[in-house]
C-alpha cells in the first residue's frame, strides 16, 4: 500500500521535477459575468500552471468555471482580472500555439478529412507537399488513413474526434486544450478515445490541460489534477497522481484506486 | 393495422416507392376532381374549362411565336429582377447576420419595409421610372430584396459558432474566417433562400405584368380575362407554375451537386 501515499500528505508537497519549465502559468485569474440577474462569478482568483509536456486534469461538476477557465487560456473569452500566459507570453487572444479540442463536433463540414487536418497549415501557407506529409502523418497516428477523403459526415462521433485531436495536432502546437473532447461518446469509445490520447501523448511529447467531470478519466489520464467547486468557481484542491495509477486500467478497481476516487468525491460534494 | 398506424407516426418513416405514389395519387386525385366537375357540366365551363379544353389551348399556344416571346420576356424580367436582388441582397445580409454594426444598420429598417406590401408599391415605381422594363424589375426587385437581405442575415447567423472559435484557434484571423469558414459554411443554406426567392421573383414578375405591361405571361393572364378565356387563364398559370417547377428542381439538382458533404440535404 506503500505504493500509494495518502494524497493529502502529497499534496502539501507536490514535486516538481527542476528539468520541466512551467508552460502555462495562471495568476489569480477571474472572469465574472454580468447578466440581467446581477454578476456572476464563473472563476474567483485561480492560480495554476502547467509543466511541459504534463497532462493535467481540471475536474469538477458544471459551473465550476473549468470550460470558462480553458477558454481564457484558449484566448476565446476574456478574464477580468488576473493573468495567463504561454511560455511566457501573455495570452490575449487565440493562436495556433493553443491547439483546442472541443466537446461539439467542430469538423468543417465541407472538407474531406485529409483538408480538415490540413487547414491550420493551409491558414499559413504551408505548400502542398509538406502538407500531404503532415497529414500523412496524423492520419496514421489516430488511425483513419482510410478515411482521409471522406467527409465528416461519414464519421461516427468518436472518428470525429480523432480528426479532431489530428487537426490541432497538425498544426504543431505548443500544447493541447481539450474541453471533455469525450464526453458525447459511449463508454467503449471513450476508453479507446482515452487509450489512444496516452499514445499520442507519449509519442508527441505534448503537453495537455484536459477537461473532464469523469473521475476515473481523470485519474487514468492525468500526471495531475486539479479539483474545482462551483459558486463560485475555484480550484480547491491539486492532486498528484502516482505514475504508478496513471495509464493502468486494471489497478482500477484496486484500494488505491478506490481511495483516491473517494477522495475526490467528497472534495466535489464537501 | 401497422402500415396505417405508421402514417401517423410523428417523424416517421416512409419507403421512396410507397412516398412516389402517393405524390402522383395526389396529383392524379386533383386531376380526377377537375375532370368530374368540368365534363359533367357541373360547373359552367366559362368557369371552369375541361382539362382538354385547356390541354388544347396550351397546344396551340406552343405552336405560336407569340406565346414563346412571352415565356422569353417573362423569364428575362424574373431573371434580371433576380439578379439584382442576389447580387444586392446577398453581401449585405451577410454583412447584417455576421457584424453587429450592419445589422443594426440594415436589419430593423428592412424589417419596417418589408411589412409593407410590394404591390402597393407598383404605381410608385410607375410615376418614378413609368411603365418600360426597368419599372418590371424593378417591382420583382422591391418584393424580393428586403425579404432575401433578412433570410440570408438568418443563414449567416446560423453558421455555428464553434465552427468559428475552432477555426481561430486554428489560427485564422479575421479574413480567413470569413472567407474559408463563414462563407462556405452558410452555402448550402444560402442556395436554399436563393430557391425560395425564386418563387417569390415569379409572383412579383405576375403582379408587375398584370397591372402595366403589354407583353409576358402575365399580361397574357390578364388579356385572356378580358375576353373570359378562362382556358388560357388556365393554361398561363400551369405554365408559370411548370416554370417555376422546373427552375426549383435545378435549384436542388445543383444544390445536391455542390454540396455532397451537407448534413441531411432535400
Amino acid at each position: 500500500m506503500n505504493t500509494f501515499p495518502s494524497q493529502t500528505e502529497q499534496h502539501a508537497a507536490v514535486k516538481r521535477p527542476a528539468a520541466r519549465a512551467s508552460k502555462i502559468i495562471v495568476d489569480s485569474l477571474s472572469k465574472t459575468y454580468t447578466t440581467k440577474s446581477g454578476s456572476f462569478t464563473a472563476l474567483d482568483q485561480v492560480s495554476a500552471h502547467i509543466l511541459e509536456n504534463e497532462f493535467v486534469t481540471l475536474v469538477g461538476p458544471s459551473g465550476c468555471g473549468k470550460s470558462t477557465m480553458l477558454r481564457v487560456l484558449a484566448g476565446l473569452e476574456e478574464a477580468s482580472s488576473g493573468s495567463a500566459s504561454i511560455a511566457g507570453r501573455r495570452i490575449t487572444g487565440p493562436g495556433a500555439d493553443r491547439g483546442v479540442v472541443f466537446q461539439s463536433y467542430t469538423l468543417f463540414p465541407w472538407l474531406s478529412v485529409r483538408d480538415n487536418i490540413e487547414f491550420g497549415l493551409e491558414l499559413k501557407g504551408t505548400p502542398k507537399l509538406q502538407r500531404l506529409e503532415v497529414s500523412d502523418k496524423y492520419l496514421e497516428l489516430v488511425g483513419l488513413t482510410k478515411f482521409a477523403d471522406a467527409y465528416p459526415k461519414q464519421l461516427s462521433g468518436g472518428m470525429k474526434q480523432r480528426v479532431a485531436i489530428a487537426r490541432a495536432l497538425a498544426n504543431s502546437p505548443e500544447m493541447l486544450l481539450m474541453d471533455e473532447p469525450f464526453a458525447a461518446l459511449d463508454a467503449q469509445t471513450r476508453s479507446d478515445m482515452q487509450e489512444l490520447l496516452m499514445n499520442i501523448q507519449k509519442h508527441e511529447h505534448a503537453t495537455i490541460l484536459f477537461i473532464t467531470h469523469d473521475i476515473d478519466e481523470a485519474i487514468f489520464l492525468s500526471e495531475r489534477l486539479y479539483v474545482m467547486k462551483s459558486r463560485p468557481g475555484r480550484i480547491v484542491r491539486e492532486i498528484e497522481i502516482p505514475a504508478a495509477m496513471r495509464q493502468n486500467k486494471e489497478l482500477r478497481d484496486s484500494e488505491p484506486f478506490i481511495q483516491l476516487k473517494r477522495e475526490i468525491v467528497d472534495l466535489l460534494h464537501a | 393495422m401497422e402500415t396505417l398506424s405508421n402514417l401517423f407516426k410523428i417523424r416517421g418513416e416512409m419507403s421512396r416507392k410507397a412516398y412516389l405514389a402517393t405524390v402522383v395519387g395526389t396529383f392524379a386525385a386533383v386531376f380526377v376532381l377537375w375532370s368530374l366537375l368540368s365534363y359533367s357540366q357541373l360547373v359552367d365551363p366559362t368557369f371552369l374549362p375541361s382539362p382538354g379544353t385547356v390541354g388544347k389551348t396550351f397546344w396551340h399556344s406552343v405552336l405560336s411565336a407569340d406565346f414563346w416571346g412571352y415565356v422569353g420576356i417573362s423569364s428575362y424580367r424574373v431573371l434580371m429582377g433576380y439578379l439584382f436582388t442576389c447580387l444586392l441582397a446577398i453581401p449585405l445580409g451577410i454583412l447584417a447576420g455576421t457584424f453587429k454594426f450592419a445589422e443594426a444598420v440594415l436589419v430593423p429598417l428592412t424589417e419596417f419595409i418589408r411589412y409593407m406590401p410590394a404591390t402597393a408599391f407598383i404605381p410608385l415605381i410607375i410615376v418614378w421610372i413609368g411603365l418600360g422594363e426597368p419599372a418590371k424589375i424593378m417591382v420583382i426587385f422591391v418584393g424580393c430584396f428586403f425579404q432575401m437581405l433578412l433570410m440570408v442575415a438568418d443563414n449567416a447567423r446560423a453558421v455555428s459558432n464553434d465552427l468559428l472559435q475552432a477555426s481561430y484557434t486554428l489560427g485564422a484571423g479575421k479574413l480567413q474566417v470569413l472567407r474559408k469558414v463563414l462563407l462556405p459554411a452558410l452555402l448550402p443554406e444560402l442556395m436554399n433562400t436563393m430557391r425560395l426567392i425564386m418563387g417569390w421573383a415569379w409572383s412579383y414578375l405576375i403582379a408587375a405584368e398584370l397591372f402595366a405591361a403589354s407583353s409576358g405571361l402575365g399580361f397574357m393572364i390578364i388579356r385572356a380575362q378580358r375576353y373570359l378565356q378562362t382556358d388560357m387563364i388556365f393554361m398561363g398559370i400551369l405554365v408559370i407554375g411548370m416554370l417555376g417547377l422546373i427552375i426549383d428542381r435545378l435549384f436542388a439538382l445543383l444544390n445536391k451537386k455542390l454540396f455532397p458533404w451537407a448534413e441531411g440535404g432535400r
